[in-house]
C-alpha cells in the first residue's frame, strides 16, 4: 500500500496504525506562531472501533491500510460463521466470524445488504442498513384504543432485537427500526 | 462536484471584509502610517525551519531564475524602512506550502506594520486597538510571560526544567514519540496542544518573553526578573487563536545573517530544502535600519473572530481547495 504524508490526511482515508487498520475521523493541522508543525488526528480502529487521538509531526507519513467497505447480502449462519455474498452479481461469498459481526448480528436478516468492511480481504465489521423492516415476534398483547397515550412495551423481533414499541404494535406484524439508535419508527 | 465554482465565503461575508479592510486602512491613516504593496515574489526566501517556502522558476533578463513566493512581506519592508520610508503598512499575500487546515489557507492575507522607534510595549498597546477596532466587544487585553504560562498549566519550567522531562511530558499529552525532540519541539507541542487552546478567553492575551532559541527575527535580551536571555518578542491570542507575532526588530547586519545561515545548516540537518536567503535584507540592514518594531497579523484570522465563523475558509472568496 501507498504511505499517506499527514498533507494527504483527511476524514475516510484508512491508515495502518500499531498494527490495526484505522479510519481518520478528524485532522487539524496545529502550529504554534514560529514553531514546528503539528497534525492533531483522530482516528477510529476499525478492529475494535475505539477512537484513538494521536498527534503527528507535520510530514511524517503512515502506511496506506488496504480496507474496503462493500455491499453484500446476509446468506445465512452454519453457527459458527455467518455467511454474506457481494451484491455486484460476482456471487462472491465471504464469511464473518463473530467477533467482526459484533452487534450487528442482532439486525440480521437475509437478502438484507448490509456495509461489509474488508481489510486484506478479511472481514473486519459489518454495518446494517440505517432503517430495517422486521416482524415483531413476541410482545404482550396490544391495548385497544390506546394509541395516543404514547406508553411503550418491549418487543422482540425476528433477528433477535428488543427494541420499545407502542402498546397497540402486536405479534406478527413489521414494523420499521433504526438500527443506529435501535429505535422503533414506524410500523412498515 | 457540480458546486465547486462556488465561493468558499458567502456574498455577505465578502462585503463584511471588505468594510473591515476598510477600518483597517482608516486606523493606519489616522495614525499616518503609510500603505505600501512589496512584490509577491522575491530572489531571497525565507529561510525559517519552520516555514515551507514555495518557489517557482521565472524568465527575466538574467535568464531562467529561481524565485520565491514571500512567507511574509517582511524582507521588503524592512528594506523600505531602510531607505527612510517611516511607520508602514501593508495588506499582503502571503504563501505558506502545507499550511492548511481550519486556521490555515496556504495563501493568505497578512497585515504587517513597522514602527520605528516603537518598544515592544507601544506596539502591543497599538496592536491591542487595532484588534479592538475590529472586535468591539472584546475583554481586557494582559500581558503573560511565556515561563509563567508553563507553570501554571504544567507545572514545569520550560528554561530549567531537564530535557528528558520535558519530553516525557510532550509524548503524554501528545500520544506521539518525542523521546528525541528538541528542547523547542516538545515546547511547541505543549504550547499548541495544552496552552494554546486556554488562551485569549474573555479578553486579548500576550504572551511575551519566549525562549531565545525561538527569536526568529527578533532581538534577544536578558530578562530583569529571571536573568535568562529572551527573545523579544510577542504573540497575541483571541479565542485560541493565534493573531499576531510582533518583534523588536534585529538591525544587527552580521547577526541577521548569522541566523540565515544557521537556519539553513538546521534545514540540511533535517533533510530540508535549503532557501536562497536575502542579501539585499543584509545589505540593507548595514546600510542601516532604523531601530524599532513590527508585527505581522493573520487578517483572515481577524475576520473570522469578527464574523464568528468557524474557519479562515469561510472568510475568503475562495479558498486553495477550491480556488
Amino acid at each position: 500500500m501507498a504511505n499517506y504524508s499527514t498533507n494527504e490526511f483527511k476524514g475516510g482515508l484508512k491508515v495502518m496504525l500499531d498494527g490495526d487498520p484505522c479510519n481518520i475521523v478528524e485532522n487539524e493541522f496545529v502550529k504554534p506562531g514560529k514553531g514546528q508543525a503539528f497534525n492533531r488526528v483522530k482516528l477510529r480502529n476499525l478492529i475494535t472501533g475505539r477512537v484513538w487521538e494521536r498527534t503527528f509531526k507535520s510530514g511524517e507519513s503512515l502506511e496506506g491500510a488496504d480496507v474496503m467497505d462493500l455491499e453484500m447480502e446476509y446468506l445465512y449462519t452454519d453457527g459458527d460463521m455467518w455467511h454474506f455474498m457481494k451484491t455486484d452479481g460476482s456471487f462472491e461469498q465471504y464469511a464473518v466470524d463473530k467477533k467482526a459481526l459484533g452487534d450487528t448480528e442482532k439486525w440480521l436478516k437475509e437478502q438484507v445488504a448490509y456495509t461489509v468492511t474488508l481489510w486484506n480481504d478479511n472481514a473486519i465489521s459489518v454495518t446494517p442498513p440505517n432503517f430495517i423492516e422486521l416482524e415483531v415476534v413476541e410482545t404482550d398483547p396490544g391495548l385497544k384504543g390506546d394509541t395516543a397515550q404514547g406508553g411503550s412495551k418491549p418487543a422482540t423481533l425476528s433477528s433477535g432485537a428488543v427494541v420499545r414499541v407502542p402498546l397497540f404494535i402486536n405479534q406478527g406484524e413489521v414494523l420499521k427500526v433504526d438500527t443506529r439508535s435501535g429505535e422503533y419508527v414506524s410500523r412498515a | 462536484m457540480a458546486d465547486d465554482w462556488r465561493p468558499s465565503a458567502s456574498i455577505e461575508t465578502l462585503r463584511e471584509r471588505a468594510r473591515l479592510l476598510a477600518r483597517v486602512r482608516a486606523f493606519f491613516a489616522e495614525r499616518d502610517v503609510l500603505e505600501v504593496e512589496t512584490p509577491v515574489l522575491g530572489h531571497g526566501g525565507s529561510t525559517d525551519v519552520h516555514l515551507d517556502s514555495l518557489c517557482l522558476t521565472a524568465t527575466t533578463p538574467a535568464g531562467h531564475e529561481r524565485l520565491w513566493l514571500q512567507t511574509s512581506p517582511e524582507f521588503h519592508m524592512k528594506r523600505l524602512l531602510a531607505a527612510g520610508s517611516g511607520p508602514i503598512f501593508q495588506l499582503a499575500r502571503s504563501f505558506r506550502d502545507g499550511e492548511v487546515g481550519r486556521r490555515h489557507n496556504i495563501e493568505f492575507t497578512m497585515l504587517e506594520w513597522y514602527r520605528p522607534g516603537f518598544t515592544l510595549d507601544t506596539l502591543i498597546g497599538e496592536t491591542d486597538a487595532l484588534i479592538r477596532h475590529a472586535l468591539p466587544d472584546v475583554g481586557p487585553c494582559r500581558q503573560r510571560r511565556y515561563r509563567d504560562l508553563f507553570r501554571e498549566a504544567l507545572q514545569v519550567d520550560p528554561f530549567t526544567t531537564p530535557l528528558d522531562a520535558l519530553r516525557r511530558l510532550a509524548t503524554q499529552h501528545g500520544q506521539i514519540d518525542m523521546g528525541e525532540s528538541e528542547r523547542d519541539a516538545c515546547l511547541d507541542l505543549l504550547m499548541s496542544l495544552v496552552i494554546e487552546p486556554g488562551l485569549g478567553r474573555g479578553g486579548i492575551d500576550v504572551v511575551v518573553d519566549y525562549p531565545a532559541s525561538q527569536a526568529a527575527l527578533a532581538k534577544r535580551r536578558c530578562d530583569p526578573e529571571d536573568g535568562v536571555e529572551v527573545a523579544a518578542r510577542f504573540e497575541v491570542y483571541v479565542n485560541g487563536l493565534e493573531l499576531a507575532n510582533g518583534y523588536h526588530e534585529l538591525t544587527d547586519a552580521g547577526e541577521q545573517a548569522r541566523r540565515f545561515d544557521a537556519d539553513n545548516r538546521e534545514r540540511e540537518r533535517l533533510g530540508k530544502p535549503m532557501v536562497d536567503s536575502d542579501r539585499q535584507l543584509v545589505a540593507a540592514l548595514q546600510a542601516g535600519m532604523p531601530e524599532g518594531c513590527g508585527v505581522a497579523l493573520g487578517l483572515d484570522r481577524l475576520i473570522q473572530l469578527a464574523l464568528g465563523k468557524d474557519s479562515v475558509a469561510e472568510v475568503m472568496a475562495f479558498a486553495t481547495p477550491n480556488a
